[in-house]
């Protein structure tokens, strides 16, 4: 879609910050010299088109007292599709990408707790029957760039 | 320590700021609490960290970041920290984790997303952290597929 000069503004300011009281739509009206109604069209616009994948909270899994970690998995080209589908169907796992390494498959999972994520990565083993997999969880964060969407709410 | 009604908060919350007027009055509404207390615990959050961010989720392919890499790192220990920090500093780099190498396999240790225009761009700016630290081994890795991306939901099993 493309997006008009008071929609780039709009997005500049919400990925930083929505204003928190009562009516932060108003705000944003106010601030961008426009109606409420405007932003909030503008706003179902955006989200209906996707552009804006989340509105409101963005958060931090280790906070909210979740484990995380980044696998990758070696699967033969063949399997792809098939593998893809059994670690797709768990819930804790956001995002799964295909990559250009022999360790091609490459997955963040998120779930409440160590044991249960050490859990799940056997049965994701049990079930592909692929036991070559690297568990790389994070051992130390130096920067997460909030506007980029790129797995920032997951941060495995 | 999270509380049963902070989790009904937090589930609440992920399924995104309603597009009415009083959107907080209409959320606290369906968690039967009050608006005012239902502000206080948002910026409560924030200020614990637990929000680390109240705004929007933008999918950057469509504002012109169309290129992005999983750049890996062979780094020694003793470096890690400077290492990390400088990589980090870096506008062209949103994310960057340390974490463990599995060796004889993976002797990575540090890994950074970059962004560029196209692909070229991203190699480019490998080359240019690579300078920059001294990390001479590392490895762009692109997605050839994106096979699953979605939003976490939190505490969605009661």
């Amino acid at each position: 879609m493309t997006l008009d000069s008071l929609d780039k503004q709009l997005l500049n300011i919400i990925q930083s910050h929505l204003p928190i009281e009562p009516e932060p739509y108003k705000k944003l009206a106010e601030t961008l010299g426009t109606t409420e109604e405007d932003i909030l069209a503008r706003l179902k616009r955006l989200i209906e088109k996707g552009v804006i994948r989340r509105l409101g909270a963005i958060f931090d899994s280790r906070r909210v007292g979740y484990s995380g970690t980044l696998c990758a998995m070696k699967v033969p080209a063949e399997r792809i599709e098939e593998v893809a589908a059994v670690i797709n169907s768990l819930p804790g796992v956001t995002h799964n990408y295909l990559r250009d390494h022999p360790y091609n498959m490459w997955f963040t999972l998120l779930v409440e707790s160590q044991a249960k994520l050490e859990n799940t990565l056997e049965e994701i083993k049990r079930r592909t029957g692929i036991a070559d997999m690297l568990h790389l969880p994070a051992l130390r964060i130096f920067k997460i760039r909030v506007n980029f969407d790129l797995g920032e709410d997951e941060n495995a | 320590m999270l509380s049963q009604l902070d989790k009904e908060i937090i589930r609440a919350l992920q399924e995104g700021l309603p597009l009415v007027s009083r959107p907080f009055l209409a959320l606290a509404e369906k968690l039967g609490i009050g608006e005012e207390e239902l502000l206080a615990k948002v910026r409560d959050f924030v200020d614990r960290g637990v929000i680390r961010r109240f705004g929007a989720a933008v999918r950057h392919q469509d504002l012109g970041y169309v290129s992005n890499a999983m750049v890996v790192w062979q780094v020694p220990e003793e470096r890690m920290e400077e290492v990390g920090r400088l990589m980090a500093s870096f506008d062209e780099v949103s994310h960057c984790y340390q974490r463990p190498a599995r060796l004889p396999d993976w002797p990575y240790n540090l890994f950074t997303v970059v962004h560029g225009q196209t692909p070229q761009d991203c190699r480019e700016i490998a080359a240019r952290l690579s300078r920059a630290s001294g990390v001479a081994n590392y490895r762009l890795l692109f997605s050839i597929a994106e096979l699953k991306k979605s939003s976490m939901k939190y505490f969605v099993e009661k």
